[in-house]
């Protein structure tokens, strides 16, 4: 069950002129989280933004053995992402969660490949940890415009993560989409057992979808949609998800989602 | 303290309800909130079929407010008195079904269906939705189609009727005098006000329906107005909505004419603000020395104002 905390700001770090990670002090949100879980968070009291908008949990803090709280990946494009911006330590976050359907894991000898776009880093830490915890081995592909947009390599290398990297501009690794060198890895895989999971803009998520199902591995998408209240209440983040019979139904993200299996989705 | 308050025959233990299509099908709340507790849970809009509703982007903010064109993606009365029911008559849910229908005859068909099913306390009928072409606005904007689809329910059926009023008319009052001429037990007001907004980088309608019905706390004091006029022009019990956001606005409601409320847009930014509701409330009436909360239904004071409003 969820639950909703007035959540402290105990740091807040920008990592660029755009992104920021920020940690709130929400240890029954921390303790509940399963990696690609989410949380609705409204910074602020006001009516505009009036709604909660839903942030994927970053990375669960722990101090001395206990959690402590959660992060957010935050990039800045609107309201409520400029207020987590500019929030400072000691500011009050709203934060209801953990919502949602988590990822499901794979243990070895299963591979478990993460594909991230841009802000869709957010959900992959989390799941790194949990899959490098049973033994799996764990690879991110991670691409952004530039170099300068790819952040906690450090992060994720020293938990024994391999880095596969892209940049639109050619700064780290491959020039051009995260799919380049996930294709060219997936050629390489030979009969390897690969669970492909991934989380950015939807046109990545329907293209790491494809190449996958092309080189007949599995696939696991987080979506985000506009998104109202992240309880199935409003029924305004459908996606269109495949009938048994050949058609399609709407199904709410928040709760027959975030993360939807790549060959379900209808990319509309 | 009495939290009681009666529409028509069924009696509600408070005078909070779950709005329409702002609180699922009611079972998707049951984890965080103990249903039993709110005074009763409006359904989502149910046709006889299964509908798919419009494409996203279904919602769109403004300031303190927003819109929204669902379309009214539903399972279908059937699937409804199927899959949902039964949950929600073991979780001690009061059930209010708010029907929805193309013709008079699919209204009248929901409402035998509705009748015969175990667990069912009220029908809501929405002839208010701003967002589809072939709804029941049809029925809503006028007097006659209000009245026609209200009469025709009430010969099939025990429970209470209470037809959902649109705001987008000129004069609500005299819809709601309708509804009650027509033998409504009740009316409640207001549906969304229909509404639109525009990227203007692309120039695009930012809903995928063009237009769609504006809620929340934005849309509050017009609908305190319509709740207060409509008082004045009929007996029936008025169920009012429109921004209710905390106990301060529920009681402005009640004391405009409302006997009971309903919160939707709302219920999405705090899904544990029942018990919260209901702690105001009885604040207020400790404070204020009001042993029924019934007591309160349209007691505004308007004697040394009345001449100004009207002349304003």
């Amino acid at each position: 069950m969820p639950v909703d905390i007035e959540a402290r700001v105990i740091s807040n770090t920008r990592l660029s002129p755009d992104y920021n990670v920020i940690a709130l002090a929400a240890p029954d949100i921390a303790d509940a989280t399963a990696p690609g879980q989410f949380v609705m968070v409204k910074p602020g009291r006001g009516g505009d933004p009036l709604l909660r908008r839903p942030f994927s949990v970053f990375e669960v803090l722990r101090e001395r053995g206990r959690v402590t709280g959660i992060t957010l990946l935050s990039k800045r494009v609107g309201i409520t992402t400029t207020m987590l911006f500019d929030a400072v330590e000691g500011d009050v976050v709203s934060c209801l969660g953990p919502l949602g359907k988590p990822f499901e894991l794979v243990d070895p000898p299963a591979e478990a490949w993460m594909v991230a776009g841009g802000v869709g880093l957010a959900p992959f830490a989390t799941l790194a940890e949990a899959l490098v915890a049973r033994g799996t081995k764990t690879t991110l592909f991670y691409g952004a415009r530039s170099g300068k947009e790819l952040f906690y390599l450090d992060w994720f290398a020293s938990r024994g993560i391999e880095l596969k990297l892209a940049t639109e501009d050619g700064t780290n690794g491959d020039k051009g989409r995260i799919t380049v060198p996930l294709e060219r890895e997936l050629q390489r895989a030979g009969s390897a057992d690969v669970m492909v999971y991934a989380c950015g803009p939807e046109p990545m998520l329907e293209a790491v979808a494809h190449v996958a199902a092309k080189y007949g591995r599995p696939s696991q998408v987080s979506v985000e949609r506009v998104m109202g209240c992240g309880m199935g209440g409003c029924y305004s983040c459908v996606i269109p998800v495949k009938d048994a019979g050949g058609g399609q139904h709407y199904v709410r993200s928040c709760i027959g989602g975030p993360v939807f299996k790549g060959a379900e989705l209808v990319w509309d | 303290m009495d939290l009681s308050v009666r529409i028509g025959s069924l009696e509600l233990r408070n005078p909070l309800m779950a709005a329409s299509g702002c609180f699922g099908y009611g079972v998707e709340y049951a984890d965080a909130v103990d249903l039993a507790s709110i005074g009763a849970v409006v359904s989502k809009g149910l046709f006889i079929k299964e509908r798919s509703g419009h494409p996203p982007q279904r919602i769109v903010e403004t300031p303190s407010g927003m819109l929204n064109a669902i379309g009214l993606q539903g399972i279908g009365v059937h699937r409804y008195i199927k899959e949902k029911l039964p949950e929600l008559r073991r979780l001690g849910a009061t059930n209010v079904i708010n029907i929805c229908g193309s013709t008079l005859d699919e209204y009248v068909e929901l409402a035998r269906i509705l009748s015969d099913a175990e667990g069912v306390h009220a029908l809501e009928i929405n002839i208010s939705c701003p967002n589809i072409k072939e709804g029941g606005i049809t029925f809503g904007c006028s007097l006659h189609g209000t009245f026609d689809v209200v009469s025709a329910i009430k010969k099939v059926t025990h429970l209470p009727v209470i037809p959902k009023l649109t705001p987008n008319v000129t004069d609500v009052a005299s819809i709601a005098k309708s509804a009650e001429d027509a033998g409504a037990d009740a009316v409640s007001l207001v549906n969304t006000f229909l509404a639109m907004a525009i990227d203007v980088e692309t120039r695009r309608p930012k809903l995928s329906n063009i237009v769609g019905g504006l809620s929340g706390p934005a849309i509050r004091p017009i609908a305190v107005r319509m709740v207060y006029e409509c008082r004045r022009a009929v007996k029936i019990p008025i169920i009012g909505m429109g921004g209710i956001a905390n106990a301060t606005d529920a009681l402005e409601f009640m004391i405009a004419g409302a006997t009971a409320v309903q919160v939707g847009t709302a219920n999405f930014v705090d899904p544990f603000i029942w018990s919260k509701l209901l702690a105001g409330m009885r604040d207020y009436m400790q404070r204020h020395s009001v042993a029924r909360i019934a007591d309160l239904v349209g007691s505004v004071d308007t004697s040394t104002r009345e001449k100004q409003w009207i002349s304003s």
